[in-house]
């Protein structure tokens, strides 16, 4: 009987832990499998050709990202841009100011945001934001906009990546020692002046690392943007303009990608660019927020 | 300007800022619902689609609706499947502060972050190299691997929090690894449901991953070699129709979408609450 028991003990420890290195040398066959799509197209032309060249012809088989990145980019630094101040703003305001009854409320709620899908929110940029800026804001600089344009990409994205910042934030100033805003307050600092001093600047780290997860999540966002941003392939000159991310690109192209030689590979390496991108800026930020938060249980 | 000026001035734009965010979620809430509302027929979720039904004739989005439901449920099980092992590794068989440990926990974090178009990209290599066609399967196995980061990470939460006089107690009383991961999973009931809920919640609503793997068709699926439909595709390729009927189909979807997993989210915040009444 005993026997069996331990038998069962070693066998599922085997188990257990080939399991696990199975499911993290996921990470090793999403880069080969991407990379071995990618190389007919590598072979063809040089990496810096495809990632600065303007001229996007598959059937002539010119393939150069330029545009789609500088869309990618557009729209994440616009929805940075929005986000990251409110976010903070909300973040220290229920961290340091809400009563805990309120805040019990407030932080499940917020965090619903982060569970609707990102069709949804294609939805409502869809009805709202996109006539919102046609009808509201382009008027005023532009003769004509369809409202599909970086913006609406922007700020539906913003509203995405709101609970995602707000989250991180408050576990990074749960971090700052009790002691440090106590001793702040008792040399006569006020409230803002301990926020502002204190816990902002002890969580500098941490805030910076909240900020790059949040650039890696819109960056790989797809349906919502491809909903709203109007997906055309020209380099971007205002944000009115449309734009056409890369994942909106990879999305947009799977059904044709087939029939046109290395228009595949193109896609496929357009995914590895965000896979790699994305990774290097996951796991740089989750290091500081590791280091932030070994330094609290120290 | 004065300190109290100052101290003042803040405090007024962070209220703003959390009721700009506050009252984003429930914009959001509110146009799906009153768009969706009138849209939202019992047809609508009964029927299949009937001939025309893109041309705005009769019929229903039940092709999507069971497509999710059978790709949110494999996917989930499948998922746990590969999760629940992991985070028992984790937390009963290997040593405390373990290194194996940190670089699974670590990884976990950074695949957490990998955007679901990436893993529909890979889903469909692996596919096409495997000779096979858009179907229920790929969407499946395609949705699985979105999900365990999530799985094992919110498991993984769960059991590091269970205090360490647990296992000391199932030890001093002769038991194996594997007789304590039993007690585990016993004791993290609540918080795995919570995992389940969230893994469930992402898993109905995520587009990006399904588009590339797990195709579109008007019938049900029949097998798993066969492609399937979902919710979420069906919003998107409906709204992008200019007929008035099939757009207001699409904004009966993301309600009935938006329904859904709003009681995920519900309900996985209710089993977080039960989880800490459960303490020992």
């Amino acid at each position: 009987m005993t026997r069996v028991r331990l038998i069962k003990d070693r066998i599922s420890g085997k188990l257990f832990l080939a399991f696990t290195l199975l499911s993290i040398l996921l990470v090793v066959f999403v880069g080969i499998g991407l990379y071995g799509k990618s190389v007919p197209i590598l072979r063809q032309s040089s990496l810096s050709h495809l990632l600065f060249s303007r001229e996007w012809k598959p059937f002539k088989n010119r393939f150069g990202f330029l545009p789609y990145i500088a869309g990618s980019v557009l729209v994440t630094g616009l929805a940075i841009l929005i986000a990251l101040p409110l976010s903070l703003m909300t973040a220290v305001f229920i961290s340091e100011y809400v009563p805990n009854r309120i805040k019990r409320l407030l932080v499940p709620f917020i965090d619903l945001l982060s569970g609707i899908p990102p069709v949804i929110y294609g939805v409502w940029g869809v009805l709202t934001i996109v006539p919102f800026i046609q009808d509201r804001i382009a008027p005023h600089f532009v003769e004509f906009s369809s409202g599909y344009s970086a913006l609406a990409g922007g700020l539906v994205l913003a509203v995405m990546i709101f609970p995602l910042i707000i989250s991180i934030l408050l576990e990074v100033f749960g971090t700052v020692p009790q002691e440090l805003r106590d001793a702040s307050l008792s040399l006569g600092a006020n409230q803002w002046e301990t926020v502002y001093r204190v816990v902002l600047r002890k969580s500098a780290p941490g805030i910076l690392a909240a900020t790059v997860l949040a650039v890696s999540r819109a960056l790989g966002e797809t349906i919502a943007v491809l909903m709203v941003c109007g997906n055309q392939t020209a380099f971007p000159h205002s944000v009115l303009d449309p734009v056409y991310p890369l994942p909106a690109l990879i999305a947009n192209n799977y059904g044709d990608m087939m029939s046109i030689p290395l228009y595949d590979s193109a896609l496929m390496l357009a995914a590895l660019i965000l896979f790699v991108i994305i990774l290097l800026f996951n796991g740089l930020s989750r290091v500081v927020l590791y280091r932030l938060e070994r330094r609290n249980n120290e | 300007m004065s300190r109290k000026f100052k101290a003042a001035l803040f405090k007024i734009l962070m209220i703003l800022s959390t009721l700009i965010i506050s009252g984003s979620l429930i914009l959001i809430l509110w146009t799906i619902a009153s768009r969706g509302v009138h849209a939202l027929t019992w047809e609508l979720v009964s029927r299949l689609p009937e001939g025309g039904f893109y041309i705005g004739k009769g019929g229903g989005l039940l092709n999507a609706i069971l497509g999710s439901l059978y790709i949110t449920v494999g996917s989930t099980l499948l998922g746990l499947l590969i999760a629940v092992p992991v985070v028992l590794y984790l937390n009963v068989y290997s040593r405390e502060g373990s290194r194996l440990a940190t670089v699974v926990r670590f990884t976990f974090d950074v695949l957490f972050g990998i955007p679901s178009i990436v893993y529909g990209a890979f889903g469909f290599t692996i596919m096409v190299w495997l000779g096979l066609r858009a179907s229920l399967l790929a969407g499946i196995v395609t949705v699985t691997l979105v999900i365990i980061p999530i799985l094992a990470r919110a498991m993984d939460e769960v059991m590091r929090r269970t205090p360490g006089e647990l296992s000391d107690q199932t030890y001093s009383l002769g038991a194996t690894r594997w007789e304590t991961s039993l007690v585990f999973l016993r004791q993290c009931a609540p918080g795995i449901m919570t995992a389940i809920l969230l893994a469930s919640g992402r898993a109905i609503g995520d587009a990006a991953s399904v588009l590339f793997t797990a195709g579109y068709t008007d019938n049900l699926p029949g097998s798993l070699t066969q492609p399937a439909a979902t919710l979420p595709l069906a919003i998107f390729f409906q709204l992008s129709s200019p007929i008035a009927e099939v757009q207001d189909r699409a904004y009966g979807a993301a309600l009935i979408l938006t329904a859904i997993v709003l009681l995920f989210s519900l309900s996985a915040h209710y089993f977080s609450k039960r989880l800490s009444k459960n303490k020992i």
